[in-house]
């Protein structure tokens, strides 16, 4: 089934008798050459890619929900490719550029709005940075534009420029970023991945890893056991406990991120906008909806819901920079799980045991990660090499301390990021 | 979330600051090697589930202290001075 204008039209006036599911709900088989334990964007992006660009379609896809029923369904859909570190930098800018092709590539409407990233900076020495920054991004090949106050008192009028504490002094701006819908982007991988043949299985959880001479053979799951040649760990969320069950620890922490959305208010903001000196970011929903968040609440939880002193953080920082937020009522707030790595950067690597891959650490950058993510990965499980963008997301690099990412400077430290 | 300091009574969770895993009181020998200091500083079990993490009571008496609680609920069963333990 292939969507199209004239299709929607002649679904739309015949009753909308003729849309089939997206993909296929498939019992498992007792082996595939592939499979990827976790069905979210990182999981399901992997297995296209490992079906579109390797020609692997003997893959199995192991959720133990429904697929894309974990972070991916719970962030705040921000695309953008603005990092300063070698290793993070040309992964990210890899990812953005698979984003932009994103749609046409999966015939699905992923609702990609490229509405440009505005980082606040409210001092000269947050300009020097954002000027450091802009550099690092253009020598990558990305964009950005410093902007000084008057242009955006006139981007963003509703901003309070003043306040004697934060002025704003003016913005780094990132016209290529922006968000996409975050369910879309897991369904879209969905459907490409099970077009191709992969089995996307739900309801499936696993409960073992198991290994022969330090060589994975398969999985046990609750639909019964799954040999397999290679074996995937795409769990963000649940990162250790997966690990756990090949007798690995990793170099992660989980805690809890928490998003804001109010009701549904006419169009006020068009881009999206960082505070510079909270953590506080918002965006607006095509619903019209404020979508906004903060900082983690910072101790280890997998509660997938926070407590007050992060709101109350998140909601002082909306009133300090945008005093009209005051007026939307929030609709609900949520949280989601983050695999905190020591440096705040990612890790897609070999494990000590054969066949075994690792795919953990997004932090709080995994949305935007997806395309990348899922093509590294998928090019590492094809030829066991890592792909160019992504060669400096080592697991080793915490043990080795050679090329560490921590983009924030703070140390290579848990609880520091 | 409330914690129920040993010195302090029964206070609210803004008054503690968070470090993370109790493991970190068990620091290893200097010359211990790498392997090990690379599992002390770095690796964790994280657990979904009950844990035992080091909480900091910078608001009140300024004592560190050892909080079991559950991850998933955020259930807190016990708070303990960090020094307790050391000294046993």
């Amino acid at each position: 089934m292939r969507f199209s204008g004239l299709r929607i039209l002649k679904e739309g006036l015949t009753g909308n008798k003729g849309w089939s599911p997206h993909w296929r709900n498939p019992d498992p088989k007792t082996e595939y050459d592939i499979v990827i334990i976790g069905g979210g964007g990182h999981g399901l992006s992997t297995a296209y890619y490992l079906a579109k660009e390797h020609g692997l379609t003997n893959i199995a896809v192991l959720e133990r929900g429904y697929l894309g029923g974990g972070n991916i369904g719970r962030n705040t859909t921000i695309v953008r490719a603005n990092y300063y570190l070698p290793g993070n930098s040309e992964f990210y800018s890899h990812s953005l550029k698979l984003w932009e092709g994103l749609e046409q590539e999966l015939n699905y409407n992923v609702m990609h709005s490229q509405r440009g990233i505005i980082n606040l900076f409210h001092s000269d020495g947050q300009r020097d940075a954002a000027v450091r920054r802009g550099n690092a991004m253009q020598n990558q090949g990305d964009d950005a534009h410093l902007l000084g106050r008057d242009e955006l008192r006139k981007m963003l009028p509703f901003l309070n420029f003043d306040t004697a504490r934060f002025p704003i002094y003016g913005g780094l701006y990132h016209p290529r970023g922006g968000t996409a819908r975050h369910d879309a982007v897991a369904w879209g991988y969905a459907r490409g991945a099970d077009q191709r043949g992969v089995d996307l299985i739900q309801n499936c959880e696993v409960t073992g890893i198991d290994t022969t001479n330090g060589q994975v053979t398969g999985v046990q799951t609750t639909r019964g056991p799954i040999r397999a040649k290679k074996v995937a760990m795409v769990a963000a969320g649940r990162s250790s406990q997966v690990a756990q069950m090949a007798g690995l620890r990793l170099p992660i922490e989980s805690h809890i991120l928490q998003a804001y959305v109010t009701e549904g208010l006419k169009p006020i903001i068009d881009n999206v906008v960082t505070f510079g000196m909270s953590h506080f970011y918002i965006s607006q929903s095509d619903k019209g909806g404020l979508v906004f968040g903060g900082d983690l609440d910072f101790y280890a939880s997998y509660a997938a819901r926070g407590n007050l002193p992060g709101k109350e953080q998140v909601m002082e920082a909306a009133m300090t920079l945008m005093p009209a937020i005051g007026k939307a009522r929030v609709l609900r707030s949520w949280g989601g799980i983050m695999d905190m790595s020591p440096d705040g950067s990612p890790i897609i690597d070999h494990t000590p045991i054969g066949g075994l891959y690792l795919n953990t650490g997004w932090c709080y950058g995994g949305f935007k990660a997806v395309p990348a993510s899922g093509f590294a990965l998928a090019h590492l499980i094809a030829t066991d090499r890592p792909h160019a963008s992504a060669e400096k997301l080592r697991l080793d690099r915490f043990e080795t301390g050679i090329g560490l990412m921590d983009e924030e400077g703070t140390g290579a430290q848990h609880n520091l990021h | 979330m409330r914690l129920t300091c040993p010195n302090c009574g029964d206070r609210d969770s803004r008054e503690f600051t968070y470090k993370g895993a109790a493991s970190m009181l068990d620091r290893p020998a200097p010359d211990a090697g790498a392997a090990i200091w690379h599992a002390y500083l770095h690796l964790r079990d994280n657990p979904a589930g009950q844990v035992e993490d080091l909480w900091y009571h910078g608001g009140g008496c300024g004592a560190w202290l050892i909080v079991t609680r559950d991850t998933i609920t955020h259930d807190v069963q016990a708070v303990q001075l960090a020094e307790a333990r050391n000294a046993g």
